[in-house]
C-alpha cells in the first residue's frame, strides 16, 4: 500500500461482513500510482459530497466506435495517476469459460498498459479493464486482438451479447447457448463495433427458465431456453426423495404456482397444460424431475434498468422457436426488429419504450409477429391486440 | 447502385463537417438525410457504408454523449493532457 494513503472514510467500507472494492484496490496501490490516486480521488468524493470523473466521449480506438469508456479526472493535478481513467470493456467468451493462461495474458497486458484492475465481469457481460491513458488505447487493442481478443459493446450499439454457461455443465439447457451466443457475435460484429441505432440493445441468452443471465429483467432481447412437451418423471427417483424424509408436499406441491402436481404416496402427477415452466420442482427434485424432449426457447422484448423511463421487464412475443444452428429465423426477426427500431425510434429510446410509445399491435404488426394470449394483459380488459374483424362486423351490423 | 459508396461517404461528410459544433449528428440523421436526397437509389446497407468507410479512413470517429454520433476528429474539451 501506498506509505501515503490516507483514506479513512473509504476504510470504512471495509468493515462490513463482505469484501470490500477497497481491500482489493489498496493491495495494488503501492505498485500502482493509478490504483492509489483512484481511492484518493474517491476518498475527496466522498469528503467533499460530489464526483470528479469528466465524461471523455471521443476515445477509443480507430474503427470502433464502442469498447471503450472514456474518463478523465476533474483533478488532475491534484490526482495525476487518474487524469485518463478509461475502461475497456473485452468481449468475454461465451459463459465465461476461461482457461489460467487466458486469464493470465489478459492481466499482463493489463498491467503492462493499464492500472491492473478489473471488474469481473460488468453488467453486460464483458471483462472490464479499468484505468488507463489515451495513448495506451490502441496499443492495449492490438495486444489483446494478438492474443485473440476483441473488445466489447458500449454506446448506441448491440452490447456484447452474454449468455449462461449452457450446456457445457447445466443439464437444464434447452439449447446451445454457447453455439447461438457465439454466432450472434459474428454474425452481428458492425452492430457491436459501430454504433448505428437510436440506443443500446442488449442480448442475453439463458439455457432454462432459471435464467441465470437475468435476460428477462435485463436485456433489450431475452432468449430463454423452454420445451412444449410434458416434463419428464422419474417415479423411481420421485419415490426416493419421499423415503428421504423431503417434505414434498410443503417444498414442491403447495409452492407450484398453478397447484398442477398432485402426489400419492411414493407417485408424483404432473398436469403440464397447467404448467407455466417456473422451474421450482425441478430445481427441487433434478433426480427425480427433468425438462422436456422438444426444446427451444421464448422470446421477450423490452426490459431495462430505469435510465430515462423506469425499469421494464421483458414481455413474451415469441412464446416458442426452434434454435439450431444457422439460426436463420432468429437473424430475420432480429432484423425485422432492429429496422422497425431503427427507423422510427427516438433518439436513446429502448425498444421496450419504442414499444410501448407505437403500441404493442402496431410493433408485432410491422415486425410480422403473431399475438399471442400472453400479450393480453387482463381477461376482459383492452388488450393490446385490435381485433379489426370484429370491429368491421359490428360496424356492418349497425348499418343494417 | 447508381449511387456509390464512395460519393455518399462524401456527401454524408459534408453533413458531418456543415454541423460540427451545431449538432450531434447520429448514424441514422446521415440514414435519413441520404434516403431524403437519393430516395430508392441507396438503401440502408449502401448508407452503412458509407459510414464505415469515413470510419475506417479516419475523416470521422464515434463520440459518445448519452448517444453514439459521427464527428469530426478532435481533441474534445474535456480531455486532460
Amino acid at each position: 500500500m501506498a506509505d501515503d494513503l490516507k483514506i479513512p472514510l473509504l476504510e470504512e467500507l471495509e468493515k462490513g461482513p463482505w469484501p470490500s472494492f477497497v481491500t482489493d484496490i489498496k493491495s495494488v496501490a503501492g505498485k500502482s500510482e493509478m490504483a492509489a490516486d483512484l481511492l484518493r480521488q474517491l476518498e475527496k468524493s466522498y469528503e467533499d459530497k460530489r464526483g470528479y470523473w469528466k465524461h471523455g466521449g471521443l476515445v477509443g480506438v480507430r474503427g470502433y466506435g464502442g469498447g471503450v469508456i472514456g474518463r478523465y479526472s476533474a483533478l488532475p493535478e491534484e490526482f495525476p495517476g487518474v487524469s485518463h481513467f478509461h475502461t475497456v470493456r473485452v468481449n468475454q467468451p461465451s459463459g465465461w469459460v476461461y482457461t489460467a493462461d487466458a486469464l493470465n495474458g489478459i492481466m499482463d497486458i493489463w498491467d503492462e498498459h493499464g492500472s491492473g484492475l478489473t471488474n469481473m465481469h460488468g453488467s453486460t457481460g464483458d471483462m472490464v479493464l479499468l484505468g488507463t491513458r489515451t495513448e495506451e488505447l490502441e496499443p492495449t487493442f492490438l495486444a489483446l486482438t494478438q492474443k485473440g481478443w476483441d473488445l466489447g459493446g458500449s454506446g448506441s450499439d448491440m452490447r456484447t451479447p452474454s449468455c449462461c454457461i449452457g450446456p457445457a455443465r447445466c443439464e437444464y439447457a434447452c439449447f446451445d447457448t454457447l453455439a447461438l451466443t457465439y454466432n450472434l457475435t459474428q454474425e452481428y460484429q458492425d452492430e457491436l463495433h459501430r454504433p448505428m441505432f437510436n440506443y443500446k440493445f442488449k442480448i442475453k441468452v439463458s439455457g432454462c427458465p432459471n435464467d441465470c443471465t437475468a435476460a428477462i429483467a435485463r436485456s433489450d432481447m431475452a432468449i430463454i431456453g423452454i420445451w412444449k412437451d410434458d416434463i419428464k418423471v422419474n417415479q423411481e427417483e420421485f419415490a426416493k426423495y419421499v423415503d428421504s424424509g423431503m417434505d414434498v408436499q410443503g417444498i414442491v406441491v403447495d409452492m407450484c404456482p398453478t397447484s398442477c402436481i398432485s402426489v400419492d404416496g411414493k407417485t408424483i402427477d404432473i398436469d403440464d397444460s397447467n404448467c407455466v415452466k417456473c422451474m421450482h420442482c425441478i430445481n427441487k427434485m433434478p433426480k427425480a424431475l427433468a425438462v422436456g424432449d422438444e426444446k427451444g426457447a421464448a422470446i421477450a422484448l423490452g426490459a431495462k434498468a430505469p435510465i430515462v423511463d423506469g425499469a421494464l421487464f421483458g414481455s413474451i412475443m415469441v412464446p416458442f422457436i426452434e434454435l439450431e444452428e444457422p439460426y436463420e429465423e432468429l437473424h430475420d426477426l432480429i432484423e425485422r426488429i432492429w429496422e422497425f427500431w431503427d427507423e422510427h425510434g427516438k433518439a436513446r429510446e429502448r425498444i421496450g419504450e419504442f414499444i410501448e410509445r407505437v403500441t404493442l399491435a402496431r410493433f408485432c404488426e410491422e415486425v410480422g409477429l403473431d399475438p399471442i394470449p400472453q400479450m393480453v394483459t387482463h381477461p376482459r380488459e383492452n388488450p393490446y391486440i385490435f381485433y379489426e374483424e370484429y370491429f368491421a362486423e359490428e360496424g356492418e351490423g349497425s348499418e343494417e | 447502385m447508381a449511387v456509390s459508396v464512395e460519393q455518399l461517404a462524401d456527401e454524408m461528410f459534408a453533413i458531418v463537417e456543415e454541423s460540427a459544433g451545431k449538432r450531434k449528428l447520429k448514424a441514422g440523421d446521415l440514414q435519413k438525410a441520404m434516403a431524403a436526397k437519393h430516395g430508392d437509389e441507396v438503401s440502408r446497407k449502401d448508407v452503412k457504408a458509407g459510414i464505415k468507410l469515413l470510419i475506417d479512413s479516419g475523416r470521422c470517429v464515434y463520440g459518445y454523449f448519452g448517444g453514439s454520433s459521427i464527428e469530426l476528429p478532435r481533441t474534445e474539451g474535456a480531455a486532460n493532457e
